[in-house]
């Protein structure tokens, strides 16, 4: 018997019982199956998690082309190249963070749960952080190297992204939940989300910045966490509303 | 108190009052910009630095501070509507969106050229510029994203909720832009955070953001009545309105 | 007065084009927002009574041939 993803993981945590009995836990079963299914969904669809780091690796080979190989040149640009690049491969994979499910009407099915959406979007946005910002944050020393980012600045560099790319998943995610109903959605989820996401770029390519200058960072990075702080608060709410609106559109 | 709120929310009560208020406002507007712009212009004194390149300021400070207010008020008028389903604030919020960008790129554009003659070029990424020019995507955001559905209830939603995320996030960025642009450029002349303005250059200011002000609350209710008519245009009162009209 | 002639005044001590370009684009968009919204419900005003005649006129038509059935007709709103 074949099952979906969803009612094999919900199958996994609630013990063996008959079928059609409801599974127990509420909130933290359901929280916990959505991670999982999306995860394996994702880890399915590999293609789908290696595109954006591509995507960075390819637009940060673009700039060295287009302006100049000098590496004194690229190390003074390279944190603020860095981060952009990241920024943008991220937003390129948020349009899919709902689409699939949009399609094939399990989003619908995720609205009519008891449990509160925005937990479960949260669930979901937490999938795309771990699959997308967080692999970003990790290859861009590599890339670092490769624009001559100067010394002392890849760990920073890295915290920064894996910091802010969890804001990054929170805020696009907000804008892949209004656009996710509309045909020609993703130009549209861009323009949205970018204006968004300048706070974040303007601390986390602060914080390498200060890394190279050997001025402290503590403060970029303590900002980029309140930045989260104030999105996990406010986002899992926006995008449970949009996610509504989309689908009753 | 709250019937009059409650009979506010009815379309075509709110058409019989604003046509009332409304000649008030434009007159209003009409001489508070023009007395605002001639004491500016000819009267208050010219800057003893930047010398009558000044009086700039009497159209850019006014066009700034309506950008951001028109998007308080929008995004308050969204969360009305999300809130207490009433439309006529839904359609006060479709109508103000477009006179806000206007009003941003006023401030942009007066802003760009008082900067030739004060640093020398076109474009200055400044943190007032720079946090204008990132409203401006914004209102252009919630403006396409109203365009983009088809049904206008789910727009309107849309719009609402993307109105509120957007005045969350604006003083954010007005936060994190002056942080930005203090740590990138030693401190150089800004335009309004001078020791103190004299009572000759501010009152005049002053003066031209109320009119400016006035237009838009003008404005807004003219283009709201409009919209009434256009959504409301299956009901009798309006079918009768539109047989009286020339 | 802070000028001490009409031609000082509109040479603004040299900053003429600035002055006037940034004074023009303001006049420009609030003068166009003015005529935008006019015309705007000039034109919806004559739709809604073009849309009145139509009615009316159907409406007429319908009375004259009673027996004819008007189940279809789009205008009866």
């Amino acid at each position: 018997m074949h099952l979906s993803g969803t009612e094999e993981s919900v199958s996994k945590v609630a013990p063996a019982t008959p079928p059609r009995r409801e599974p127990h836990g509420g909130l933290r079963v359901a929280l916990q199956a959505t991670f999982k299914r999306d995860l394996t969904l994702l880890m399915r669809r590999r293609g789908e998690v290696f595109n954006p780091l591509v995507f960075f690796a390819l637009v940060i080979t673009l700039f060295p082309i287009g302006i100049s190989p000098d590496p004194e040149l690229l190390s003074t640009i390279a944190p603020g190249l860095l981060w952009v690049a990241a920024l943008l491969a991220a937003l390129l994979s948020l349009d899919s963070l709902f689409r699939g499910d949009y399609d094939d009407g399990s989003l619908e099915q995720l609205l009519l749960s008891p449990q509160p959406l925005a937990a479960l979007a949260l669930a979901k946005v937490a999938v795309h952080w771990l699959v997308t910002g967080l692999p970003l944050a990790l290859m861009a020393p590599v890339l670092g190297i490769m624009l001559s980012l100067p010394a002392g600045s890849y760990l920073v560099l890295s915290l920064s992204l894996a910091l802010g790319s969890a804001s990054l998943s929170l805020i696009g995610a907000i804008g892949a939940a209004l656009t996710v109903g509309l045909s020609r959605g993703g130009v549209l989820l861009s323009l949205l989300v970018l204006p968004l996401y300048i706070p974040v770029l303007i601390f986390g390519a602060g914080a390498v910045q200060a890394a190279i200058l050997g001025d402290g960072i503590t403060a970029h990075l303590a900002i980029l966490g309140a930045l989260l702080a104030v999105a996990l608060i406010f986002a899992p709410w926006a995008i449970a509303a949009s996610l509504r609106i989309s689908i009753n559109g | 108190m709250w019937a009059f709120i409650h009979k506010l929310g009815s379309p075509k009560w709110f058409y019989a009052i604003s046509a009332r208020l409304l000649p008030w406002f434009w007159v209003a507007a009409a001489l508070l910009i023009a007395v605002g712009s001639i004491w500016g212009l000819a009267f208050a004194p010219a800057d003893y630095q930047q010398g009558n390149s000044f009086r700039i300021i009497y159209v850019h400070v006014p066009a700034a501070f309506l950008a951001q207010s028109i998007f308080v008020a929008m995004a308050v008028s969204g969360l009305i509507f999300m809130v207490w389903k009433i439309k006529i604030a839904d359609m006060a919020a479709a109508m103000m969106a477009p006179l806000g960008a206007a009003m941003t790129f006023i401030a942009l554009f007066s802003g760009a050229v008082w900067g030739v003659p004060t640093w020398g070029t076109w474009w200055m990424w400044d943190a007032r510029l720079t946090s204008m020019l990132i409203l401006l995507f914004l209102y252009v955001g919630v403006i396409a994203l109203r365009g983009a559905f088809s049904s206008r209830d789910s727009a309107s939603r849309a719009a609402s909720v993307l109105a509120m995320v957007g005045v969350i996030n604006i003083p954010i960025i007005k936060y994190s832009v002056d942080w930005w642009y203090t740590l990138h450029q030693p401190a150089t002349f800004s335009v309004t955070s001078r020791p103190t303005m004299p009572m000759e250059m501010w009152l005049p200011l002053l003066i031209m953001v109320l009119g400016f002000y006035c237009f838009f609350i003008a404005l807004t209710l003219t283009r709201t009545r409009s919209e009434i008519l256009r959504r409301e245009s299956t009901k009798r009162w309006v079918r009768e309105l539109a047989g009286e009209e020339r | 007065m802070a000028f001490s002639s009409l031609n000082d005044f509109l040479a603004m001590g040299g900053h003429a084009p600035y002055v006037w370009s940034a004074w023009a684009m303001t006049l420009l968009l609030l003068l166009g927002s003015v005529w935008h919204a006019r015309h705007e419900r000039r034109q919806l005003i004559r739709q809604l009574q073009r849309r009145g005649r139509r009615e009316r006129h159907h409406a007429a038509q319908g009375r004259a041939t009673d027996s004819r059935s008007r189940a279809g007709d789009i205008d009866e709103t």
